[in-house]
């Protein structure tokens, strides 16, 4: 029997603090994430489960208990404190998959400052922007990974403490703090911050079509959301082994990689290595996982392996399979159903602003390969003309993916850009502050993609309403690509877009007219790539370059990002009557 | 093939590895599997490759296995120059 029981039942008398009685959470508890996910576990006598199951490259393994957690977590809460962290001050989180990043990710919130995790692979202009743009007081990393820190810190006044936490402490810089929670004395005690449901708790970015990335802020009440979900969708119960795959630096890897497991005290795992389809199958192989929380392009980089592959490690302890990011096509749900003994992924649609999954695949229900499923319990979602914003009644129309605002993980702004937020709903009025707009029933959040519904309810993706690409899953904005380019020597104008792409749905392809005294090579082809690589970021990398002699622009000198787009994926080009003619 | 390998591995040390890196990578040291190069990243690895050797890998050569060591990316590359 599965947590939710059926759909229906879970949408029968819903209401959000269903989550509360499952985590059997009483008012005037405490609501701090950082100490739901450790203390709480330990108060209710699981101190001595295992928490985090942790590989990474060659033979490094390790395993902590909750207790380990609530320890190395207070431990980092401590020692922030004594670098006069406060409350609310961003604490940005920059290493590669390590147990000190899940520690530090609850002990920055058990402080009361903000979590900003970031991907580890950005290179260093994408770290100072958002860095910049958050004033951000502090970064915790590794030595692998100060160096990008370095470059950047002089152009970072609010940036006081650069903490290192993994690495050889003796090729430190000046100004680096070393700090090994696991060999430093253990915290048994720390005075957790008394959030209340609205204290900041996580600030996440996240690219749009214009202008550079936006800072989705988070909430500590978020943990309802996330935690119910967890339950209800990725149907987490006390014996399961869990396995999410993504990178803590985006929202799946906070909300459902640490908050929502841990808050259920549930045992996860983590892998911290490069991608082979052999060492996946061999890390759930090894530690019997039972649920799966995946992502499109990792199903389909497996699928690619083939069949034999799978059939030659012993898969049985799987149950139950899930994923996130991009839509999951229809080939690869019924290609898992395949060779997993019959368990097929079930899709999820959420996104870094909505905190956790609005419209699924529950388990229990009937999977239509490539829909994204129905939405939450308690979500009102529905798609919206694209012209009138106003809902769709007729199925397979297609409009606008929106929700009524007010579940509990929904982001409550973008840092510090009031303007960006009031604009995601429609129906705001004018000067609308973020606390009205979140909590008007009578508004929509849009959320930028586009779907329709079929007669059924079922929701299925078509596409972004914006020029985002989605690449593997993550969001890039072209604006940031484009602005890259044109820093490089050879470059005059840039245009990037997403092009169709098997395994990761899109990649990013460039346009560019290039200075004079420079023509078009393959050897610059290269150093384009590679100089977009380190200083955004692989994802952001273009994956093609075409070189143009002009790039299509609207008659006021706009680049018209639409018109290659469509170009790329085949479509209808649309109206060109408002372009340039030179 | 002594010569190819240098040359490969000189790119990966310049592209991929900072000057003050820890890592030491060899001939046989894991690319992919250790995270040094990641998925996204093997495209322009691969471009380098064709671009150099002028050469053009499949998608289905160009695996995460292929691409692993400098070793084995000169076995695939070796295959192509005959």
């Amino acid at each position: 029997m599965s947590n939710i029981g059926s759909y229906n039942d879970g949408m029968k008398d819903f209401n959000w603090d269903i989550a509360k009685d499952i985590l059997d959470w009483k008012e005037g508890e405490i609501l701090n994430i950082g100490a739901i996910c450790s203390d709480r576990i330990c108060s209710r006598g699981d101190g001595n489960k295992t928490a985090l199951i942790w590989e990474g490259f060659g033979d490094k393994s390790a395993r902590y208990t909750f207790d380990d957690l609530r320890v190395y977590s207070n431990g980092f809460a401590d020692f922030l404190s004594k670098q006069g962290i406060q409350p609310g001050d961003r604490v940005c989180i920059f290493m590669d998959k390590i147990p000190s990043l899940y520690f530090s990710f609850l002990g920055i919130l058990k402080l009361g400052a903000i979590a900003q995790p970031l991907f580890s692979a950005f290179g260093d202009e994408s770290l100072e922007v958002r860095l910049a743009s958050a004033g951000t007081r502090a970064i915790i990393t590794t030595r692998k990974h100060a160096r990008k820190v370095r470059k950047i810190k002089d152009r970072l006044p609010d940036l006081e403490k650069i903490i290192v936490v993994e690495g050889n402490p003796e090729k430190l810089k000046e100004g680096e703090i070393f700090f090994d929670v696991e060999k430093s004395p253990r915290v048994e005690k720390f005075d957790v911050y008394h959030s209340t449901p609205e204290t900041p708790s996580v600030l996440h970015y996240t690219s749009g079509t214009t202008g550079q990335p936006k800072g989705a802020l988070h909430v500590h009440n978020s943990i309802w959301g996330q935690a119910l979900t967890t339950s209800w969708v990725l149907d987490l119960q006390d014996d399961d082994i869990y396995w999410c795959t993504a990178d803590p630096g985006w929202v799946t890897g906070t909300s459902y990689g640490i908050i929502g497991p841990w808050a259920l005290g549930a045992t996860q795992c983590v892998l911290d290595s490069g991608f082979t389809s052999s060492r996946w199958y061999k890390f759930i192989q090894d530690n019997r996982i039972t649920v799966w929380y995946s992502a499109p392009t990792a199903i389909r980089a497996l699928m690619k392996d083939g069949n034999e592959l799978v059939s030659s490690f012993d898969l049985l302890s799987l149950r139950h399979l899930a994923s996130v990011g991009e839509p999951l096509n229809a080939e690869a749900v019924i290609w898992s159903g395949e060779v997993f003994r019959g368990l097929k992924f079930h899709d999820t649609f959420w996104q870094t602003e909505t905190g956790a999954m609005m419209i699924t695949n529950f388990p229990g229900m009937e999977i239509r390969p490539g829909s994204m499923g129905k939405p939450f319990p308690g979500i009102k979602a529905a798609v919206l003309d694209l012209d009138t914003h106003e809902p769709l009644d007729e199925s397979g129309k297609v409009g606008l993916i929106a929700f009524r605002p007010g579940w509990p993980s929904m982001f409550r702004q973008y840092w510090k850009q009031l303007d960006t937020y009031r604009s995601k709903f429609v129906g705001a009025a004018e000067n609308a502050m973020p606390d009205e707009l979140r909590t008007n029933p009578d508004l929509w959040y849009v959320s930028g993609d586009r779907a329709s519904i079929d007669k059924d309810g079922y929701y299925w993706f078509v596409g972004r309403d914006d020029d985002v690409i989605n690449t593997g899953g993550h969001l890039v904005g072209p604006f940031e690509i484009e602005s890259a380019l044109v820093e490089h020597e050879a470059i005059a104008e840039a245009a990037a877009v997403g092009k169709p792409d098997k395994v990761n749905m899109e990649v990013v392809k460039a346009f560019v007219t290039l200075k004079p005294g420079y023509e078009p090579s393959d050897e610059l082809e290269l150093d384009i790539m590679n100089f977009i690589r380190k200083r955004l970021s692989p994802l952001a990398m273009p994956q093609e370059i075409e070189y143009r002699d002009k790039l299509p622009k609207t008659r006021s000198g706009k680049i018209v990002r639409r018109y290659l787009r469509a170009i790329e994926w085949g479509e209808e080009v649309g109206d060109m009557s408002s372009f340039s003619d030179e | 093939m002594d010569e190819m390998k240098k040359t490969v591995l000189e790119y990966i040390a310049d592209e991929y590895l900072d000057e003050d890196d820890e890592d030491e990578v060899s001939y046989d040291s894991p690319l992919i599997s250790s995270g040094i190069v990641d998925s996204f990243s093997m495209v322009s690895l691969k471009r380098f490759l064709e671009t150099k050797y002028s050469i053009k890998l499949s998608d289905e050569e160009a695996t995460p296995e292929a691409f692993d060591t400098v070793n084995s990316i000169c076995t695939l590359v070796n295959k192509h120059l005959g």
